[in-house]
Formats: structure tokens, sequence, C-alpha cells
């Protein structure tokens, strides 16, 4: 007797995934702003990646740049010029670019994985357990998020590290709102009552049915909490909570301002990192804005119309 | 309003505040290592008067113990002493407020009204040169770190061109009284003003252009239309007061957000308000300092919470009658 194979239920849902993957891609690519916004993101992604071919990672420390002129303008010697102790402005540049966006997408991880936990338990078990963890985000919601941070930062003390788990648990809030207004739906789908009615775990309900249908929801919101944390990593920098050793983008400016480079009109020390941040910041809302536009479907109904 | 909706806020906001002054002594007396050195590190103090202190800061004994002390002082106003100037951290705190006060609700009240303008001409006119030059700028706006634009502000109109003094907030070589004085005041604060307006106004044109283009597609406008009042009118009178609601909420939390984004502009601008002193704090560091002024924030912006949903309330008897 010959059975003719079936696909299992585990590779149909994978092709589904696919196809739903490559059809957003397309929608996105047609999407103008988006793929600027990408564009700018791979040149600053590349620019990191390849730090150690651009600059040598010895000039960031002070004892090998003393020897250069302090306060050189951008030449050929230096592309970007050179700060108050000679140290050239290009390299710290490129080297902060990695620290900039690592701190970035390392806070927005923990805080997806806060959010997306406490939301989708705060949708799912109703009442009670809903009704604390939600109150719970609303606490923090209100907590103005800078003055938190700062108590956090200065108390747990300046290392990368905690820089990143400062964000990361000062982040969470809006995705566990968020997540938890959208499974409070999903989770009244007739698909959910059938899994349950077959016996279904509340692990394998939220794992294999509501997971899978926030999951879109998840993708646009981190691609806008990414430029939140780098922006908050900044300010924190520049306030002297940064981490001294691994120099940010927001470490540039504060050193700038620190040594005077307004006074001294060093325009070439405190324009490049925050221009650098605006269109990294940018090209992470505009990636964000049409994701969003194209996987939250009420979104879609508008644009068309 | 209701009795009822009136309890229910105000006891939610008390609820945050705990919650607030919970998390505060966590922060600073269990997850801070040796909160006592912390307390009062790079003073020399012999063991008695060591054991005084931590008597009067209730830091000896069971966690239970502190926690009750913790209480009492907190209740009491008593954050300890700063150790940068040695004086009670709240009149510190009462000492710098004014200029904060002074510098968050103007640039407050600034980056509302003309960023409900932009977003009012944006909506109005969309899809022209002027919608897209307005989203441009909200755009960069909101992608900038405001402290960044201050140094910008600052390194054009103060130090290049000089139009502006670079910091402080007054000329302390002038002896100007009355308007002369305020007027002097008025100049220095107008870089870090005009720097907190313009990273704000961004979110106000964004919210008050996406609510406005939801209200023009309602009947009632059409109506208004067909009875021949003028595009101004309609506008004005019938649009922008329903689409205003959202807006309202918005401005409760920009008020957290131009509070937080006082501490670094501040700090550009040698402000000395509760910014700058946090700035400082930071730079001591100054731990009762920075506990202090963690608990003012937050406070002050559960407290502004509190305000806008009653306003709203007020506003909108959709909310007021639930």
């Amino acid at each position: 007797m010959s059975t003719v194979a079936l696909p299992s239920g585990r590779r149909i849902a994978w092709q589904r995934r696919r196809r739903a993957l490559s059809a957003a891609w397309r929608d996105f690519r047609h999407d103008r702003a988006g793929m600027a916004g990408l564009v700018m993101l791979s040149l600053f992604v590349a620019m990191a990646l390849a730090a150690p071919l651009l600059a040598d990672e010895a000039g960031l420390r002070a004892v090998n740049a003393t020897a250069n002129e302090p306060w050189a303008t951008p030449s050929e010697f230096s592309p970007l010029g050179t700060d108050s102790i000679g140290r050239s402005v290009w390299t710290q540049l490129v080297w902060g670019s990695r620290i900039s966006l690592l701190v970035g997408l390392a806070a927005t991880l923990i805080a997806i994985l806060t959010g997306t936990v406490v939301g989708i338990a705060a949708g799912f078990y109703g009442h009670h357990i809903g009704g604390v963890l939600m109150r719970v985000t609303e606490w923090f919601l209100v907590i103005p998020f800078l003055p938190l941070a700062i108590a956090l930062a200065a108390v747990l003390g300046p290392s990368i590290g905690n820089i990143i788990l400062v964000i990361g648990i000062t982040s969470w809030p809006s995705t566990a709102r968020l997540v938890r207004s959208q499974v409070l739906t999903l989770k009244e789908r007739l698909y959910v009552d059938r899994s349950r009615a077959l016996g279904a775990t509340d692990a394998h309900l939220m794992g294999r049915h509501i997971l899978p249908n926030v999951s879109g929801l998840i993708l646009a919101n981190t691609t806008l909490t990414v430029p939140v944390a780098i922006l908050s990593e900044t300010v924190l920098a520049f306030l002297g909570l940064g981490d001294p050793t691994n120099p940010s983008w927001g470490k540039m400016l504060e050193e700038a301002f620190q040594q005077g480079a307004l006074t001294e009109q060093a325009w070439w020390y405190y324009l490049p990192p925050g221009i650098c941040i605006v269109l990294v910041v940018m090209a992470f809302v505009l990636i964000g804005h049409a994701l969003e536009e194209i996987l939250d479907p009420r979104l879609r109904e508008r644009r068309a119309s | 309003m209701s009795a009822r909706f009136v309890t229910t806020k105000v006891l939610g906001s008390l609820a945050t505040l705990a919650f607030v002054v919970v998390f505060n002594f966590f922060l600073f007396r269990v997850i801070a290592t040796d909160p006592v050195a912390n307390l009062f590190r790079g003073r020399n103090l012999t063991q008695e008067q060591r054991d005084t202190l931590i008597a009067e800061f209730g830091l000896g004994g069971s966690m239970l113990d502190q926690f009750w002390a913790y209480l009492k002082q907190t209740l009491s106003l008593n954050f300890g002493r700063s150790y940068i100037t040695n004086e009670p951290v709240m009149s510190e705190i009462a000492e710098k407020a004014p200029a904060t006060i002074a510098l968050v609700g103007v640039s407050a009240v600034l980056s509302a009204v003309i960023g409900i303008a932009i977003g009012i001409v944006a909506a109005w006119r969309r899809r022209t040169k002027t919608d897209y030059a307005a989203t441009m700028l909200t755009m960069t706006t909101y992608s900038m770190p405001d402290f960044w634009l201050g140094m910008l502000l600052l390194s054009v109109f103060g130090v290049s061109l000089g139009w502006f003094p670079i910091g402080g907030l007054e000329d302390p070589s002038s002896d100007a009284t009355g308007i002369a004085h305020l007027g002097d005041q008025a100049r220095h604060m107008f870089l870090p003003a005009l720097t907190l307006t313009v990273a704000y106004l961004g979110e106000y044109a964004l919210v008050m252009r996406s609510a406005l283009l939801d209200t023009m597609r309602e009947d009632y406008l059409v109506l208004a239309r067909a009875k021949g009042l003028r595009d101004v009118v309609v506008r004005n009178r019938h649009a922008v007061p329903n689409a205003l609601l959202p807006v309202i909420t918005l401005a409760a939390i920009n008020f957290g957000l131009v509070l937080s984004g006082a501490i670094a502009v501040e700090a550009i601008f040698s402000w000395p308000g509760l910014g700058f002193a946090s700035y400082e704090a930071i730079h001591g560091p100054d731990l009762p300092m920075l506990q202090g002024l963690f608990l003012v924030f937050s406070a002050s912006v559960i407290l502004f919470n509190l305000f806008a949903d009653f306003l709203y309330a007020a506003l909108d008897p959709r909310v007021r009658d639930q």
C-alpha cells in the first residue's frame, strides 16, 4: 500500500510564514521612505563593522595622541580634525558607532523581551494577574524616564552593561501596553477556543497562537524602540553616566562640551556625532513607520483610502 | 465630574506616588551597595559621628526598621544633606525649583502652542509642500538629542554671533533692578527656552495633525461647509476644538519629557535649576541629592498627569459621565 506524503502541519505553517514575509518585503520595497531608512542604516552598520579597517583603535587613547596638534581643523592628516588632546575625531566617530548601535540594539532587546512577556501574560490572564501586571506597567509609564534612568545608572555605576540594563528596564512599558491590547482581542478568536477545547495548554496557546499573531506588531515596535534607546544612551552619556572606556557618540558630545569645543568653535568635534545620531535615529524611525503601515492592517486601510 | 471619578483618579495617583517612594527605597538602600558609605562618602567621620548619622537617617537595624525610618523621613520631606554643599537636600531643591519651573513652564506652553499651530496648518493643507515641510521639521526635531540642539544654538547665537549670553540666570556684574533685571533674565532664558520649545513641538504637531485629519472626515464638517461657512470658521470653530482633545493627554506626557529634557539643556546653558543640580549631583556623585531630585521629578509628573486627567474630563463629557 502506498501512501502519499502529506506535508506536515509545521511545514505548512513555515511555508505560510515565508510567503507572508516575502509579501511584506515586496510592500516594503515599494515604500520609498522605508527603503531610504534601510540604506542609511546599512551604511552605519557597515561603518560599525568595518571600524578596524577605517581607523586604528589605539588612536582613542590619549597617550597615543599627545604628539598630534590639539584642536587641529579637518585636514588630510585627520579627516575630521582633532580634539583638545590631539585625538582624531574620525577615529572616535568610527568606534563610537559600535557602542551607540550596540547599546541601542541590546537595550531594545531587553525592553522588547520584557514588554512582550508582560504584555502577553497581562492580556492572556485577565483579572488578577493581568490587573497587577498592568498596574506595574502604568507605574513605570508615569515615572519620568530620565530621572529614573539617572537614579538607576548612578546607583549601578557607569559600565556599558549597566547602561544597557538601565535603558532596557526603563523602556519596556509602552511595548507591554501595546502587546496587551492586541492580545486581548486575539484571545477571543475562535481558533484559540478551538485549540483550547482540543486540550491545548496555556503555554501552547500563547506560544503557537498568540505570539505569532503579535510578532508583526512587535517587529514594528522594535524598530521604533531602537531610536529611543539610542537617544537615551546619548543623553545618559552626555550627563556623565556613560562607560568611560567605551566612548559612544553621546560620550563624544560630552567630551566636546567638557573640553570647551563650543567656545573653541571646534565644530568638527560636536557636529559629526550629532549628525550621525540624527541620521541613525531617522533611519530607524523611517523603517519603523514603513513596517507599521505594512504590518498593521488598520493603518494599511487608511493608506489605501 | 462625579465624586467617584475624582476619588478614583486621586487614589490612583497616590498609589503611583507610593510606588515611587517604595521604589526609591529599593534603589538607594537595597540595590546600592553600602548605603551608609554612599550617604557619607567624602567626609572624614569619627566612628561616633558615623553612629549618630546612621541613627539620624535610620540606616541601622533590619531592612524593615530601615524602611520604616525611611518612610518617616520621606513624609517629613527630609532627604538628608547634599554632600556637595552640605545643605539639606530639600532646601537646595526649593531654592533651585523656581528657575526650572520658569524655564519648563515657558517652554512647555510655547512648544504646545507652536506645535499645535503647525499641526493644524499641516493637516488643513495635507499633501502640499507645507505639509511635507512640517513633517520634515517634526521628524528632524524628533531625531535630535535636545541638548545637541542646545549646543548648536549656543555656538551660533551665543558664541559666534554673540546675540545672547552663553549661560547662567543673569549677568552677575549688572546691578539692574526691576524691569531691566527681568529683561536680563529673559535674555538669559531665551536660548534654553528656544531649545526646549523646538525639541518638543514636533510631537504636538504630529498628534494634532493626525487628530485633525480624523476630524476632517466627520459629517458635521460637511454640514458646516454646506451652510456656507467660511473656511477659517469651519476650521477654527468646528474642526479644531474637537481635534484638540487627544492633544491634551499628550500635554501631560510631554510635561514629563520637557522636564527631563531640561536636565541636559540646563547643563548646557548653566541654567541654575533642578536640571543643572542633577548634572552636578551626577558628577559628585551626590546620592542624597539624586534621590531627592528623583522623588521631586516623579511627584511633579504624577501631579501633572492627575491635572491632565481632570482637564480631559472637564472638556470631554464622555469621560466625565463614565
